[in-house]
Order: C-alpha cells, then sequence, then structure tokens
C-alpha cells in the first residue's frame, strides 16, 4: 500500500500539467502514465496556443492560460519549440471582417492584443495565401508548441520535485484507490482523472471522440510566418453533427507545416480517412495555393475529448460520481494544449480551497447536473 | 568553357557552375561528380546519396527550383538546374 | 487523380519475383499490370547502368535479358516510374506517377495483388557514416551505374551479407582498387554456409567468379569498419578496422558499407497481412493472410534471386488459378539456403556498441544515439527525438534502432512515401464495383 497526496491517472499534456503543479505544492504526488503519450490528444494535436471565444468561459480560461505558457516558455527546454508566432484569423469576404472587426473589438476591450489587416497587409504578412482575400484579424501573442516535449517537460519537473511515475495502465479508480494492471493499489484520498477521451474508469462522463486528420510537411522555411486559421473554422468547430473541415495553417519552428483541420463525431476508428482528408486538404489549398508543390510527409489521426457545452470539467466529479475522491481534469476538446496549464492551476487552487485567478464555475463538472435538470424542466 | 566531366552528355547546372555529364546520369551521380552535397542537413552537414534506390532520402536537392526532390530517382536532362537543399 | 486502371492481377515492384510473377499470370491469359518506382524494370538486382557495359558476372545478364523478354512477350504491362503511396483492402492502390514538373496520381483497381516489393540494405550508426564518401555497398553499385564513375578510386567495400562480393567485383570491375572486403561475419559460420553450399553448386560458381574479380583485393571476414574519417572534417579519407582484437587505419576515398537487407514490408503492412517476425508469412501458393493478396521475394525472407524467381512463378500461376505443385520443391530448396544465409550472416554483439553518445542514429533530423536514452518505445522514441519522422519515414533508422534497442517502428500509415500534398488532396474518384468476369468486356 502506497499513499499519497494526490493520484493522478493520465500523463498526456493536462495530466502532467496538473501533477507538476501538486508537486509545486510538495505534495506526494503519484502519475500513473498508462500507455505514455501514444494514442493521447498530446501526441497527436497541433499545439496552437490560442485565444478562443467560443464563450466568455472560454475565453477567459484560454487568455488565462495562455498567459501562464509566456511565463513557462521561458523555463521550458528547446525541444518545446515555443514560438510566439502570433495567430491570424483570415477573412475571406466582407461578410466575415465583419465579424473579424467584432472580434478585434472584443479582444481589445478585455485587453487581448489584437489589430485587423488589410487585404494588402495580409498578403504582405503571408505571401503564399492566394490574391482576393478580403483581410484577416492578428493575434500577436499567440503561439504554438510542441505538445509531447512541453508534456514531457511538465512531467519531468514533477519528478524532479519527487513524483513518482507509474508506467502501467489503471483499471479502476476511486474510493481512494487506484488499482494498476499488475495489481498494484495506490492510495490517495484525491484522484484526478486527467483521461482524455478514455471514459472506461468513469463511464457516467460525458464526453465524445471528435476524430481529426493532420498532414504535416517537410521544411520549407519561411514559407509560412503565422498560424492561419480561416474565420469559418469556429463554425466548423461549432457543430455538433456534421463532419467538417477548415483551413488551419501552422509553422513549426523546424520549417515544416502543419496542416489541417478536421472534425467528425462518430468514427471510432485511428484510419486515415481519405474523403474527409482530401476535403481537408482542397480547403487549405483554396486559401494556400502553393501548399499543393510542397512534399507531405505523414498524415495521422487525433481524437478530441469534447463536452456537450464544449467546456472543459475540471474539479471534483460531482454529479458523475458520489465519490468524493474523484476529481476531474478532463474533456478540453481541441483546447487541451493551451489550456493545460491554467486547468492545472485551477484544479489545485479548487482542491486547496484557494482564491481562483478566474472564476471556476464554469467549469465544474457539477454543472452537467444542473444543465440536465433545467433541460428537462 | 563548361567544366567538361564526361565527352559527351547533358549540360548540368550544379549549385550555379556548368557541368556535362554522359545521357542517363542520375542526378544524385552528377552530384557526386561534380564533388557538391545534395543537402545540408538540419544541423549544418553537408550529405550525399546513401543508398542509390530512393529509400533514405539523403539525396534530396532543388532539381529545377523544387525543394525536396530525391535525384537518385532522376536522370539528368540537358539544362537543369540543380542546387544543394539547404 | 485520372479514372482508375483496372487489372485482374497488379504486380507491385518489377525485379525478379515481380518480373516471373507477372510473366507467369500474363501467359495464363491474365490481364496484368506491373508497377515499379524505378525508370526500368529489374530491380536492385538488375538495375540497369546507365552505359552499356556488360556486368562482370555474365550469367546475370542473360538471366535478366531472358526474363525481361519474357515479360515483354507475355503481355503483362509495366507502368514504371510509380510510386505506390497508398494502398486499400477495398481492392485498390494510388501511385504516384513523378516528374520534376508535375505528378499524377493513379489508382489502380485490381483482382489479385502480388507484392513483390523487394529489400533494402540495412544501415547501422558508427562515428562518421554520415560523411560525404559513405555510401550503402549496394548504393555505391547503383551510383555507379546511375553513371558515378569510380575507376581510380581506392574503395573499402564493408558490412555484412553475399551482396559485398558482388558489390565490390562490380567496383573493381569499373576500376576501383577495391583494397579490402570487411565482411563481419565469422570465418567459422561463413566456412558452414559455404560448405552447405554444394547443394547448390551454381551459387557457389557464382561467388568464385566474384573471387576471381577480386584477385588484388583483401577478404577479411571477422572484420568490421569501427570509424570513418575525415581528413578535413568534411570528406571520407579513411576507414577505422577491427577484427576484435587489433584495430587499424585504412586510407580509402569511399567506403561502401551495408548490413545485409531489410524487406520492404509496408504495402503489406498497411494492408493488414499477417507476418512471421519481420517477414509477409505466406502458404505454398504464396498467399498470404488476404485471400487475394500473394507477397514473393525478399518481403517472405531473405533468400536471394533464385528464391525470387521461384516464388514469383508459383504466385503468378496462385494467381492465375493454376497449379503450383511442381514448383513447391524447389521453393522449399532455396527457403532452406535462405535459413543458412541468416545464420551465417547474423550480426555480432559487437556492433552495437559502434554508435558513440554523438553519432547520428536519425540522418533526416540529425538525432544523435545520446537522445535515444530514457525512452522506451518506438513511440516514445519518435514523438520525443524526432528520430523516424523525417522524409524516409524510419526506413533507415527504424532498422538500426531495431538492432541497437530492440523495439520494432509502429504501424504504418499513408502517404507511405512522402508525396506532393496535391496527390493526398484531390478527391478520388468512385470506383464503380464490377464483378472481375466482367472487366473483360468494359
Amino acid at each position: 500500500m502506497k499513499a499519497f497526496d494526490v493520484l493522478v491517472v493520465g500523463a498526456g499534456i493536462v495530466g502532467s500539467a496538473v501533477a507538476r503543479e501538486c508537486a509545486l505544492l510538495g505534495w506526494r504526488v503519484g502519475i500513473v502514465t498508462g500507455d505514455g503519450l501514444s494514442g493521447s490528444a498530446t501526441a497527436a494535436g497541433m499545439g496552437h496556443l490560442v485565444v478562443m471565444d467560443d464563450s466568455p468561459a472560454q475565453l477567459a480560461l484560454t487568455a488565462y492560460s495562455r498567459s501562464l505558457w509566456h511565463h513557462l516558455a521561458t523555463h521550458s527546454p528547446k525541444s518545446a519549440e515555443y514560438e510566439r508566432c502570433g495567430t491570424i484569423w483570415i477573412a475571406a469576404d466582407t461578410e466575415e471582417i465583419a465579424d473579424a472587426h467584432a472580434k478585434c473589438e472584443m479582444y481589445v476591450s478585455l485587453g487581448i492584443e489584437a489589430r485587423m489587416l488589410s487585404a494588402a497587409e495580409l498578403a504582405q504578412a503571408e505571401p503564399n495565401l492566394r490574391s482576393g482575400l478580403a483581410g484577416g484579424l492578428l493575434v500577436p501573442d499567440d503561439g504554438v508548441i510542441y505538445p509531447p516535449a512541453a508534456a514531457a517537460y511538465f512531467l519531468d519537473e514533477a519528478t524532479r520535485l519527487g513524483a513518482k511515475l507509474f508506467p502501467l495502465r489503471a483499471t479502476a479508480a476511486g474510493n481512494g484507490e487506484v488499482c494498476l494492471s499488475d495489481g498494484t493499489v495506490l492510495n490517495s484520498e484525491r484522484i484526478v482523472l486527467a483521461i482524455g477521451a478514455d471514459c472506461k474508469l468513469l463511464p457516467a462522463l460525458p464526453i465524445q471522440e471528435r476524430k481529426g486528420h493532420l498532414v504535416i510537411t517537410d521544411r520549407y522555411p519561411g514559407f509560412l510566418r503565422h498560424q492561419l486559421v480561416e474565420l469559418g473554422y469556429l463554425n466548423s468547430a461549432h457543430k455538433f453533427t456534421d463532419d467538417s473541415v477548415a483551413f488551419n495553417v501552422q509553422p513549426r519552428q523546424t520549417g515544416q507545416l502543419l496542416i489541417g483541420s478536421s472534425r467528425q463525431y462518430g468514427s471510432a476508428s485511428p484510419e486515415i480517412e481519405p474523403a474527409i482528408l482530401s476535403r481537408m486538404l482542397d480547403r487549405a489549398r483554396e486559401y494556400m495555393p502553393g501548399l499543393g508543390d510542397l512534399s507531405a510527409l505523414r498524415a495521422w489521426t487525433g481524437f478530441r475529448a469534447a463536452t456537450p457545452d464544449k467546456l472543459p470539467l475540471i474539479g471534483r466529479a460531482t454529479g458523475l460520481s458520489d465519490d468524493s475522491t474523484l476529481w476531474l481534469a478532463a474533456g478540453f476538446e481541441g483546447l487541451g494544449i493551451t489550456n493545460a496549464p491554467g486547468a492545472a492551476r485551477l484544479l489545485v487552487a479548487v482542491m486547496t480551497d484557494q482564491k481562483t485567478a478566474i472564476d471556476a464555475t464554469p467549469y465544474l463538472p457539477a454543472r452537467l447536473k444542473q444543465q440536465e435538470s433545467m433541460a428537462c424542466a | 568553357m563548361p567544366e567538361t566531366l564526361s565527352s559527351q552528355g547533358v549540360t548540368v547546372q550544379i549549385n550555379g557552375k556548368t557541368f556535362e555529364v554522359a545521357r542517363g546520369t542520375s542526378v544524385a551521380a552528377a552530384l557526386l561528380l561534380a564533388g557538391q552535397p545534395s543537402r545540408i542537413s538540419v544541423t549544418g552537414e553537408p550529405r550525399t546519396a546513401l543508398c542509390g534506390m530512393g529509400i533514405c532520402f539523403e539525396c534530396r536537392a532543388v532539381v529545377n527550383g523544387v525543394q525536396h526532390q530525391r535525384t537518385c530517382q532522376l536522370v539528368c536532362e540537358d539544362g537543369i538546374t540543380v542546387e544543394t537543399n539547404r | 487523380m485520372s479514372a482508375a486502371i483496372v487489372t485482374e492481377v497488379l504486380v507491385i515492384g518489377a525485379g525478379p519475383a515481380g518480373i516471373a510473377a507477372a510473366a507467369a499470370a500474363a501467359e495464363h491469359g491474365r490481364k496484368v499490370i506491373v508497377l515499379d518506382d524505378n525508370r526500368k524494370p529489374g530491380g536492385q538486382i538488375w538495375r540497369e547502368a546507365s552505359s552499356a557495359k556488360p556486368s562482370p558476372v555474365r550469367e546475370k545478364d542473360s538471366m535478366k535479358q531472358r526474363a525481361l523478354e519474357r515479360l515483354r512477350r507475355s503481355g503483362a504491362q509495366l507502368l514504371a516510374g510509380r510510386t505506390v503511396f497508398s494502398s486499400s483492402a477495398d481492392g485498390f492502390v494510388d501511385a504516384l506517377r513523378e516528374n520534376p514538373a508535375n505528378s499524377e496520381v493513379e489508382r489502380i483497381q485490381y483482382g489479385q495483388l502480388i507484392l513483390a516489393t523487394g529489400a533494402r540494405e540495412r544501415f547501422l550508426p558508427f562515428p562518421g557514416w554520415t560523411l560525404p564518401g559513405v555510401f550503402g555497398a549496394g548504393g555505391l553499385q547503383a551510383l555507379v551505374r546511375a553513371g558515378y564513375p569510380v575507376a581510380g578510386k581506392r574503395v573499402v567495400v564493408a558490412g555484412t551479407g553475399p551482396l559485398l562480393l558482388a558489390v565490390a567485383a562490380h567496383l573493381a570491375h569499373d576500376g576501383a582498387t577495391v583494397s579490402t572486403v570487411a565482411e563481419q561475419a565469422a570465418f567459422s559460420k561463413l566456412a558452414t554456409f559455404t560448405a552447405s553450399l554444394w547443394r547448390q553448386p551454381a551459387k557457389l560458381v557464382q561467388g568464385m567468379r566474384y573471387r576471381s574479380t577480386l584477385r588484388s583485393t583483401r577478404y577479411r571476414t571477422g572484420c568490421w569498419v569501427v570509424e570513418a574519417l575525415a581528413s578535413d572534417g568534411q570528406t571520407l579519407s579513411a576507414v577505422r578496422l577491427t577484427d576484435g582484437n587489433r584495430t587499424w587505419t585504412e586510407r580509402c576515398d569511399l567506403l561502401a558499407c551495408g548490413y545485409h537487407l531489410v524487406p520492404n514490408t509496408e504495402i503489406a503492412e498497411l494492408l493488414g497481412c499477417a507476418f512471421e517476425g519481420s517477414f509477409v508469412q505466406v502458404d505454398e501458393q504464396q498467399r498470404t493472410s488476404i485471400p487475394n493478396v500473394f507477397c514473393v521475394g525478399e518481403p517472405t525472407g531473405i533468400a536471394g534471386l533464385d528464391a525470387a524467381l521461384a516464388q514469383g512463378e508459383v504466385a503468378g500461376l496462385a494467381s492465375a488459378a493454376k497449379s503450383t505443385a511442381a514448383l513447391h520443391g524447389r521453393v522449399l530448396k532455396e527457403c532452406a539456403f535462405a535459413k543458412r544465409m541468416e545464420r551465417a550472416f547474423v550480426l555480432r554483439e559487437e556492433l552495437r556498441s559502434l554508435a558513440k553518445q554523438d553519432t547520428i542514429v536519425c540522418r533526416c533530423e540529425d538525432v544523435p544515439f545520446a537522445s535515444l536514452r530514457g525512452h522506451t518505445g518506438w513511440s516514445e522514441i519518435k514523438l520525443q527525438t524526432r528520430c523516424g519522422m523525417g522524409p524516409c519515414q524510419g526506413r533507415v533508422c527504424g532498422p538500426a534502432i531495431d538492432f541497437l534497442l530492440g523495439c520494432k517502428p509502429a504501424s504504418v500509415r499513408q502517404p507511405l512515401y512522402p508525396v506532393p500534398l496535391s496527390a493526398l488532396g484531390s478527391a478520388p474518384e468512385p470506383i464503380p464495383s464490377v464483378a472481375f468476369t466482367q472487366i473483360e468486356k468494359l
């Protein structure tokens, strides 16, 4: 029997960030790493550190987390490839320009730096975009990171501070115990499930897998300078049913280009699906025709962990389990990389009854029960 | 006058210099003849072809302006330009 | 994408195995297409020289001519210069037809598929192996055939496998001075293998022919390269060789170094064929675990030319629903040869310690050996060090890491080779589902 102040199940970027935050408190931390990053969204994801304004709660968490990344990046190793390259939201027509203006005003009013780019400024900023685009919104403090190395950095920090790694799968978790695949039982009054979309340990979790495809190219330094996302992306990301694609390209520090994005519900197989892959790449080439000639090295898929209200679950598992030892840091959909440091801080503050930097209520799992009862009423 | 590497053949521009190579010569072989690396590795080392059969990608160079071309799989056409992939 | 091409039998790879398979199937009335990524058929072993110079082993030339002539007469259609980058369990492959100006994707729908994808050299990292002047053994031979002259050059040939002598003979024939052939396998292991060759005297004769071309060459067994040296820091000038007791320096202009062969099994993996270790599992008709997919030659076991020809013949006949019983004895004999060869050229333990901490293991991404430490499994190594993330997709570093650390590359995905993004992005035309009895009427 081994006693810990906290047991973190899952060592993706969120679990690793939570483990590090707990270790910083001086807690005895155990991390059940399972299969490591293989199959995780951390291994598959893009690593775009971005302020998103789907909802006020999402905006608050992404802005908070992004500010934490700026600080973390000065300590993280070179392998984490942090780059404050900025995001440009591309407006294809005058209608989207209006959307961009509204977004810009809102960001600026909240103290988030953002500015409009005219068609000419956009073309100058990214010469490989097609001509005829209406303009864009530049968010200069957004960035990119290489998620597996960032997660490894968090985990290294945690272990440096005394956290213990258990490279085994958890077969059960609850009532102060985590059972490992070799029969070992670990004990703690706090168990944090940072299990992405894998709901086996808590089947009541209302998380759905949302599949995505990505393609990476060979090295073309200078071809792309900012992360570029079409404004229509928000429409794609918001949809709950249909498969959708959007133009979303990222410059890697290596000079490689990472090209997305697609969203699918109900496809559980990790296989590459040529139909949606080609739709995604055709969309990318509509915006950047020169992409077609670049050498594509690899394609892969991953699964986002989507909650019904598009917000993550950060806090005690109230409403999903009567077990008071269970805590959640899961359901980040496409924003797990961005939100990992903020979510870790919030969770630790909630666990220790400390004041939180931003209002934590919108992310508490208990909200799901309330939403459900309101829907029934 | 172009530097002559072989009697009859085709003319190839390699890193700005003109060479003549025998017809049928692969671009990778032409780079070796010219003593030029096909690419500079990500840490700055000069590299030349290794496997000769399209597997290793060490012979990638810029051919007629297109980057990352496997030169062992390409035959020198008259007048092509080849540059070290940097 | 152009419209789909439809064929009854599709052969991937136009080396000896693929040629035999395609010819056999076509001779029995099947519509056959053969794809190859090279511009000319023949595979690696029968790779054509850019200048017409006869090979030092004449039988091989005539064998090749006979095989190519048979292929031509059989009616099988050869589509050369095609790189297969995707295959689907639904019965088609996508191939890229490359030319520098533009590239085009072709979809080929098949009834029966014969994989004859051959093998590549195994490379092991050692200090200096990334220097210009260091090549694969088969690699240098291929480049010489592609027009790189070696006349007057001093060459060391090293590594392991029967290929070394053949390469040395070709280089000597082309005017190189091959000072040493360093075969890592111990003499005792080779002697057992050579003694067993009385069962197949033709192979022995071929080996002796090579030796006679190499009268001025030292053939050292139990000897391997520990380091490649550059006098100017940029280009090879000498190699350090060892026999385990003594280490010495030998001046050379070129090093041709390869550690036998590893099979090209990516398409079989993507299709989901069952494997036995590193090789594709086949029955006596060369059928894989997928009923309409056959596999022949090196992907089923590194067994050389004669096995490839016999297996190709079997799969070609089987795909045409003809009896293959008469050939089973020949295939079995060649497979036994493969087993003996595998034992003879097994890699020695000492080779595991050739790579130093700063030796580059992954040439695409320049990943040093030291950075692999502390990571377990291929996925973690790849994610955390970038090893295998470059354009060769782990084809070079994968087998090396398998030998050094005992972990195998994870599953393969399309694209099997880097392709222009447009090749992945073009929407595939829907393929009408047709029964194969109908095809001839189309």
